[in-house]
């Protein structure tokens, strides 16, 4: 359980976070969403406790991070990939961090299994992959057997093996009862792992919302019907919770609340001709755009250059 | 997922999850084994302790070939077995004074001291231990180095004027002051490498603390000069090993207490910018 209350950060005149309130469930994997530079990582930083916020407060299961007695048991984070010294192996890596808190050696061993770091695990860390360093902080990340994992952007860097490794992992420690958050630029990567989504755009909260409902408020789920007669189409598939909309002289209709299927048999029972009929879905991705242009635009504090640089910035 | 926990399954308050917990102790043991644990701690001690003895016995064999040939180097003139054996000093200060500086900012310039405060979050027992760890291990190779540098060169200027031995009054104190000076350089290094939170920077003030200052003194007026120069770090600890002091030098006890109100200040400015500072 991770809560934010108007967490705000500010370096000099830059405010990289934003009265951010949130609450990072148990039992679900939370997908931490936003463009470069929105604001995650600072947020995750704070969380625990390297960087302090300018106001507001964050605690962890009830309590500031530094409060706990035994902070990598409350929340096992892997911040940025190499927050490790080249020169040790993983295995001292691990077995320092371990120290602090009397974790025993066979956790060390645990952990260095479920990472998959067994033959190199005696190697220098300097000479890891991106993948392997992933997967080092990870296995940092689960040592203390924590309450709460959050790993920002873990599937950086990791070959499709280690993708769906990460995804399956996310999954089972969600549904072990734990608390999960996840930062990724990789919208796709969210929709398969990812049950609740906090969307953030330079520093603020977008959206607090279900990865379903974030489609759905983005105009997902929406038939294209392209038709001889519009009006007339309009009448025939009014109904409780179905919205037409077109322009006026056009020949196309938006739906929402139909599918395609039930438009076409509606329009054959009622001898209309159809040119056209389309589902289109907005993907996560889409959706995602959508939400964080809005909130450049309204914030209206940049030039237009930087809005259509900001809008295009990959998702 | 049954290898990531036999425990998880269970609600949390089941007394089979283990109870873990932070300690002092436990923070001592960690920054141990980190040091240990890389290669650059063995070579650099390894140098310390090489320019400790080499350039001691260097020092040893110059005096007794130039006491034989009969042209004594006249900065020799007062040497005694003790003077010579801790030469080397100077050197041996520059190797501890820069792995103590590694020591703490190469944790910075790597990354590691993210993962180190995030499960040290209150952090002050983080720089307390490098600096316990890291001055203990400096005093020791210090010592180690001085008690052995004495022992091989007492050999080497035996029967001249600078022979003298163990028993001969303030030998002792001065070899053990040398190992306490050389673990005292060690925590401010480490303390200039935690307060600066850079390996270049750490060094670059180290070196100028104890090389450049006490020469560019010599440029103030000399009244000045005498009331600066012996509370210098450099000029306090030398204190604290010298055989002889006269009325610009510090007394041994002086010059310990002087030196440690240095390695204090350090390590409160270190102290104040790693709990004041984001990382």
């Amino acid at each position: 359980m991770i809560d934010a209350r108007q967490l705000t950060k500010k370096y000099g005149e830059k405010t990289a976070v934003d009265g951010l309130d949130f609450v990072v469930k148990p039992g679900t994997v939370t997908g931490f969403l936003g463009p470069n530079g929105a604001g995650k990582s600072t947020t995750m930083r704070m969380i625990v406790g390297l960087d302090a916020p300018t106001s507001g407060s964050v605690t962890v299961n009830g309590h500031h991070y530094a409060r706990h007695q035994a902070p990598l048991q409350e929340v096992g984070a892997l911040l940025e990939a190499k927050s490790i010294h080249p020169g040790r192996s993983a295995y001292n890596h691990l077995k320092a961090l371990a120290l602090t808190h009397g974790i025993p050696g066979s956790r060390v061993d645990e952990v260095i299994g479920l990472a998959g770091l067994g033959s190199v695990a005696k190697k220098r860390a300097g000479a890891f992959s991106l993948g392997m360093g992933q997967r080092l902080g990870i296995a940092a990340a689960l040592l203390g057997d924590p309450q709460t994992v959050m790993l920002d952007e873990p599937v950086n860097g990791l070959d499709p093996e280690g993708v769906l490794w990460i995804r399956n992992l996310l999954k089972e420690l969600a549904d072990e009862g734990r608390t999960v958050f996840v930062s990724s630029h990789l919208m796709s990567e969210m929709a398969l792992v990812a049950d609740h989504l906090i969307v953030v755009g330079r520093g603020r909260l977008l959206a607090d919302t279900t990865v379903a409902d974030l489609i759905r408020e983005a105009g997902g789920d929406t038939v294209k019907v392209t038709t001889q007669d519009p009006a007339r189409l309009r009448d025939v598939l009014a109904g409780p919770g179905v919205d037409v909309t077109g322009r006026i002289g056009s020949e196309e209709l938006q739906v929402t609340g139909l599918t395609a299927r039930e438009i076409g048999l509606k329009a054959a029972e009622h001898g209309i001709a159809l040119f056209e009929l389309s589902a289109r879905t907005v993907s996560l991705e889409e959706a995602f755009m959508d939400l964080t242009r809005d909130a450049v635009e309204y914030h209206g504090t940049t030039t237009g250059i930087e809005n259509i640089e900001a809008a295009g910035r990959p998702a | 997922m049954s290898t990531l926990t036999a425990t998880a399954e269970k609600p949390r308050s089941t007394p089979a999850r283990p109870v873990y917990r932070v300690t002092g102790r436990r923070v001592l043991a960690s920054e141990w084994a980190k040091l240990w644990s890389l290669r650059s701690t063995w070579i650099t001690l390894g140098l310390g302790l090489l320019f400790l003895v080499a350039f001691g016995l260097i020092a040893a064999s110059r005096y007794k070939s130039g006491i034989d040939s009969g042209n004594l180097d006249s900065d020799f003139a007062d040497s005694t077995t003790v003077s010579l054996s801790l030469f080397g000093t100077n050197f041996a200060q520059l190797a501890l004074g820069v792995l103590g500086v590694l020591v703490t900012a190469g944790e910075y310039s790597t990354g590691m001291i993210r993962s180190t405060l995030a499960a040290v979050p209150r952090r002050l027992p983080v720089l307390w231990s490098k600096a316990a760890v890291f001055g203990l291990v400096a005093l020791a190779v210090g010592t180690l180095g001085a008690f052995v540098t004495f022992l091989i060169g007492s050999g080497i200027v035996s029967g001249t004027p600078a022979d003298m031995s163990f028993s001969h009054a303030g030998v002792l104190r001065s070899l053990l002051g040398a190992g306490l000076y050389l673990g005292l350089v060690g925590v401010i290094g480490a303390a200039l490498g935690a307060l600066l939170r850079s390996v270049a920077g750490g060094i670059s003030v180290l070196v100028a603390t104890f090389m450049l200052i006490p020469g560019l003194i010599s440029l103030l007026p000399s009244s000045w000069q005498n009331d600066i120069s012996p509370y210098l770090p450099s000029n306090a600890g030398e204190g604290m090993f010298a055989l002889t002091h006269d009325s610009t030098t510090l007394s041994p006890g002086a010059g310990l207490l002087v030196f440690l109100c240095w390695t204090v200040l350090a390590l409160g400015g270190a102290a104040y910018r790693l709990v004041r500072s984001d990382v």
